[in-house]
């Protein structure tokens, strides 16, 4: 198990259930009272489309965890973004339940859905979605404004996430004056100026330039060690979600296709959908020790010792020197066998026909 | 190109065909001339019956408002009177300096000395006050029913189409229902410049509003705001540039309106001091007193964009109490200073009435000697025009040409040239380009060499109809149909086709014109900076002003009124033009010039069908300004439905000068629907929107 991934998370904060959302003009004719539950979606899916109704979301359950990433990820018109606003409520799903720390947000009213985005909800956009009439520090504000929070209170507070953003010196600046990645960061701390414990990022570095994207993922991964948020983050960069997911879901046409840890789509697709995305997958910069860990008959004590969690990139040198490999530890210290460059290459080379045995034991 | 055969050509031989039959027998049918008299619906008598029985029913409750309107308008004119002219015109300086900067509060401050020295500060203040109480009203108005649009499609589904019956329906037209509900006085300008400019609110509000990107409308939605939060923190303050532009056109509109209104008469302010100079034939005077008018135009066009475009400049916190209320503070200290300064010297109270000077008598004298020492030219410049080219669109070469005007008789021979050398032409565009154009050619011909007028309506109908058809679809062909057919049963059709006759012209030298221009200045930085300022002025100039100098120099008739309605309405010609060239698409011009375009291939092979849409917009806008025009023109002396208008105005005639103007709405509308749907359809073809 890896070392980021807090044994404590289990508790479920967020979750969905056969949630369906259907546009046409009667859309609640395909489903009794709302409930979104049928024997067989894709049957179903291809019904309603013959109604001449789209398919927006298709049957899609998946929960998220206290204090994990995660991510949604699927091509334009897959349904990522209609299902983030289904979490939120700024789509009214036509059936399927969201449940927030257990209670069911579809039931909630208007003004009780106001309170809980007010104190709960914190949500990022792909093209920032910033008042271009406030200032940076009043755009920050703004939720806070809009709870009746005086002004002193509520600008101290948009001072202490403008730190966490860094973006100290620009309180005064209008959104249009600022750079892609500096609109996205008041983005984020506006999002983050009620607290939050749910987060939502829809496509949030998707606009912008491939390096800053990096640096502002950088950041995203920083500030999420610090606060422990619930993120549903949504992307189409299938190397964006590799790189920040706890756990990942793929989506197309409307339906989730896999659910899994990045390392659990990559060594085992289900199906070709997903295969397509992985074939340029830099192998070396997912798979981990514990991931090709041969087992090892006699003694590792001349050996240098590693954690489960090493990435492969990282012992290439080391495995280039020293024929017989590396022996790996889990985190209790004890030995789970050995590395050796002819694994790592029959790994890179196979692609997912790896020996994955030890995989199944990392959830 | 080999002529090809089509469904749609024979469609068009067949239509060409039927009218050359109805034109060979419309001397044997009576009605195929003329619809019969008989036969025409009494729709104005209804109109007047109803309007009557209306007046009896409500007429209290609407002399009620007037009286209620005439409070509010009182008393501005009370305050703008009261004070000195020094304060009003400090006051005005610093609202154009805040809104724009030194130069307008310069410009301001030269244009209230102008309507000082010359003493025009009291009619000019009459319609200042009006506009004071119309623009807010509409705006308040506007912005209610935009809001309303916004929310609710089913209220937007009636809101639109009463908008375009509001602004296509003459201005003058509805001046008389007016008239009558509200009876005499300073309201009935008040209710008309209300009616015509709350609509450029309403659309300017909706679009705004439309125009808020889904994700700020979302953030503010997860920002935890409520729908009246919403709305106020959110949407409003991200759609206010576009809403400002609305108060600008809806000031604007306002203003024109008001102007038109004196055409009523009993108001004593600037337009009327226009209009009945004009009609003693004081040019100098009614030149003079029309350059008020522009001025206040000008100055209110440039305040008002001026704030919207502020209005997406934030500024930063004023930090200082002096610093946030600064422009008060400075206008309340401004006025008391102005109002001791003017206590003081009584010039500053009220200009003397000695002092006053006015340019009015030189310039009368200086016309005259123009006139009576070019009286050869202008005639020349006026009988050219008239012969060669308006007579014949009129009634035809058939009877323009007689040895008076062309200076030889018209014998079979000449026709039958005409005729071969038309269809030869004909022939030749339908090989070079393509068959459109070919019918275009014939159905010019036709109606060059019989005449507009003389053209018998069931094959107009027929022709227009069709046209309809193929450029829309079945719909319109039924609403144009409909619409035309409405002129003919109320027996207005022979004034709309005087009507059409005198828009037409003008709007094919408009937009020849005009978009040659355009196309220059597309090119020609320079030419484009002195167009710009130019076409500005045009545009914010009421229409009123644009007459006078052609009646001046070459009287009142169609001549005149054809200049005056090209003046006007070659703006649009040149403004779509060049925004069409100069915003192409990069990539194609790049790949043009790649493969070897010499500059006028490129021109007229890539740039010009590239931009067509655009331009065709263009020539919509012209075809609304010339109609706008021509109502406007109707006051020196043109025959159409443009003066039925006028006379059922003067003769307090409801129904007549409804049906006139109703018709020149119709006319109006389906030029508007035809243009559109071949911009719409070309830019679907071209896979580019505008």
């Amino acid at each position: 198990m890896r070392a980021h991934q807090n044994p404590s998370k289990n508790t479920i904060k967020l979750s969905c259930k056969n949630i369906w959302k259907v546009y046409g003009d009667d859309p609640d004719q395909f489903f009794t009272s709302g409930n979104g539950a049928v024997a067989n979606a894709h049957a179903h899916a291809d019904q309603i489309t013959k109604d001449n109704h789209i398919v927006a979301n298709a049957d899609v359950s998946f929960d998220v965890h206290v204090g994990e990433i995660f991510v949604i990820m699927g091509l334009s018109g897959s349904g990522k973004s209609t299902i983030v606003r289904c979490l939120s409520r700024l789509v009214e799903p036509t059936a399927g339940e969201v449940m927030l720390d257990g209670e069911d947000l579809l039931r909630k009213t208007e003004s009780e859905l106001i309170e809980i985005r007010r104190h709960k909800m914190g949500m990022v956009f792909q093209s920032f979605g910033l008042l271009p009439h406030l200032n940076v520090i009043d755009n920050i504000a703004f939720p806070l404004k809009l709870q009746g929070v005086a002004e002193n209170e509520r600008y101290a507070q948009a001072e202490r996430v403008i730190e966490l953003v860094g973006l100290q010196g620009r309180e005064n600046n209008f959104p249009k004056e600022l750079s892609g990645g500096q609109q996205q960061r008041v983005g984020i701390a506006r999002s983050l100026a009620v607290e939050p414990d749910v987060w939502f990022l829809d496509e949030p570095f998707s606009a912008l330039d491939p390096l800053i994207r990096k640096q502002m993922q950088d950041e995203f991964l920083r500030i999420q060690s610090v606060l422990h948020k619930s993120i549903v983050f949504i992307t189409h960069d299938f190397h964006e979600a590799l790189r920040i997911a706890d756990r990942m879901a793929i989506m197309r046409d409307g339906g989730i296709v896999q659910i899994g840890r990045p390392v659990d789509l990559i060594m085992r697709p289900v199906d070709d959908y997903v295969r397509e995305f992985t074939r340029d997958v830099p192998w070396e910069s997912i798979l981990r020790a514990a991931d090709i860990v041969e087992s090892h008959q006699g003694s590792v004590s001349g050996m240098k010792k590693i954690s489960g969690d090493t990435l492969i990139e990282s012992l290439l040198p080391y495995l280039a020197e020293h024929e017989s490999g590396v022996a790996v530890e889990d985190e209790n210290g004890a030995i789970m066998g050995v590395v050796t460059a002819r694994g790592v290459v029959a790994a890179l080379a196979a692609g997912c026909d790896v020996d994955i045995a030890d995989a199944d034991t990392a959830d | 190109m080999p002529l090809k055969i089509d469904r749609g050509l024979m469609h068009w031989l067949g239509v060409i065909a039927v009218t050359l039959v109805c034109i060979a027998i419309q001397g044997d049918i009576s009605w195929m001339k003329a619809y019969p008299k008989s036969l025409v619906v009494p729709f104005s008598d209804w109109m007047n019956t109803g309007m009557q029985w209306f007046i009896d029913q409500f007429g209290a409750i609407f002399l009620a408002i007037a009286t209620l309107l005439e409070w509010p308008i009182k008393g501005v004119q009370w305050v703008l009177h009261a004070l000195p002219w020094i304060v009003c015109t400090f006051l005005f300086c610093l609202v154009s300096y805040i809104a724009s900067g030194w130069r307008l509060a310069i410009f301001t401050l030269f244009a209230a000395l102008y309507i000082v020295v010359l003493g025009y500060w009291d009619e000019s203040m009459n319609s200042l006050s009006l506009v004071a109480i119309s623009v807010p009203l509409a705006i308040f108005v506007g912005f209610v029913f935009g809001v309303w649009g916004f929310y609710s499609d089913r209220a937007e589904r009636i809101i639109m189409p009463t908008l375009d019956i509001l602004q296509t329906v003459p201005a003058f037209a509805y001046l008389l229902p007016i008239l009558m509900l509200f009876g005499f006085g300073t309201t009935v300008g008040l209710i008309a410049s209300l009616l015509y400019s709350f609509p450029p609110m309403v659309r300017n509000t909706i679009v705004g509003l439309r125009g808020v990107p889904s994700e700020i409308v979302e953030s503010g939605i997860m920002s935890g705001a409520t729908p009246a939060q919403l709305f106020w923190q959110v949407r409003m303050p991200t759609a206010s540039k576009q809403i400002l532009l609305g108060v600008n056109q809806a000031t604007m509109a306002s203003l024109s309106m008001v102007i038109i209104a004196s055409i009523i008469g009993g108001t004593a302010d600037i337009g009327w001091e226009v209009l009945s100079t004009i009609r003693k034939a004081q040019f100098g005077e009614s030149i003079l007193a029309g350059i008020v008018i522009a001025f206040m135009a000008m100055i209110m066009d440039r305040i008002t964009s001026g704030l919207a475009t502020q209005s997406a400049e934030y500024n930063r916190k004023q930090q200082t109490l002096f610093a946030r209320y600064r422009y008060w503070i400075i206008a309340a200290a401004g006025t008391v200073t102005f109002l001791l300064l003017a206590k003081l010297i009584p010039a500053f109270q009220e200009w003397p009435r000695d002092l006053q000077f006015s340019p009015a008598k030189i310039m009368n004298e200086g016309l005259t000697y123009v006139v009576v020492n070019f009286r050869e030219e202008i005639e020349s410049i006026k009988k050219f025009a008239f012969f060669y080219f308006m007579l014949p669109t009129k009634i035809g070469l058939q009877q323009a040409v007689s040895p008076f005007t062309w200076g030889f008789e018209l014998k079979l021979v000449h026709s039958l040239g005409y005729a071969v050398m038309m269809v030869a032409i004909a022939c030749w565009c339908a090989r070079r380009w393509n068959n459109q154009v070919a019918i275009g050619v014939l159905l010019f011909a036709i109606f060059f060499y019989f005449g507009l007028t003389n053209l018998p309506w069931p094959a107009l109908l027929l022709i227009y109809t069709v046209a309809a058809w193929k450029v829309s679809g079945p719909y319109l062909a039924v609403g144009t149909l409909l619409g035309l057919g409405f002129l003919v049963v109320t027996g207005v059709w022979p004034q709309a086709m005087l009507s059409l006759y005198l828009c037409s012209i003008a709007v094919i030298i408009s937009f020849l014109f005009g978009t040659a221009i355009g196309i220059w200045a597309a090119h020609n930085d320079r030419v484009s900076a002195i167009v710009r300022p130019i076409n500005d002025t045009m545009q914010t100039m009421p229409l009123f002003v644009i007459l006078i100098p052609f009646v001046m120099l070459f009287k009142i008739g169609d001549f005149t009124a054809l200049l005056a309605i090209i003046a006007y309405s070659f703006v649009p010609a040149i403004r779509y033009g060049e925004h069409g060239l100069r915003n192409l698409p990069e990539g194609v011009l790049e790949a043009a010039t790649m493969v070897g375009c010499t500059k006028s291939q490129l021109l007229w092979q890539v740039k010009i069908p590239l931009a067509l849409p655009v331009m065709m917009l263009g020539l919509n806008q012209t075809i609304m300004y010339g109609i706008a025009m021509l109502v406007i023109a109707a006051l020196v002396g043109t025959n159409g439905l443009g003066q039925t208008v006028y006379i059922g105005l003067s003769d307090g005639d409801f129904g007549v000068g409804m049906i006139a103007g109703i018709g020149m709405a119709i006319i109006a509308i389906i030029a508007d629907r035809m243009t559109q749907a071949w911009s719409k359809k070309r830019q679907a073809e071209l896979g580019i929107s505008v």
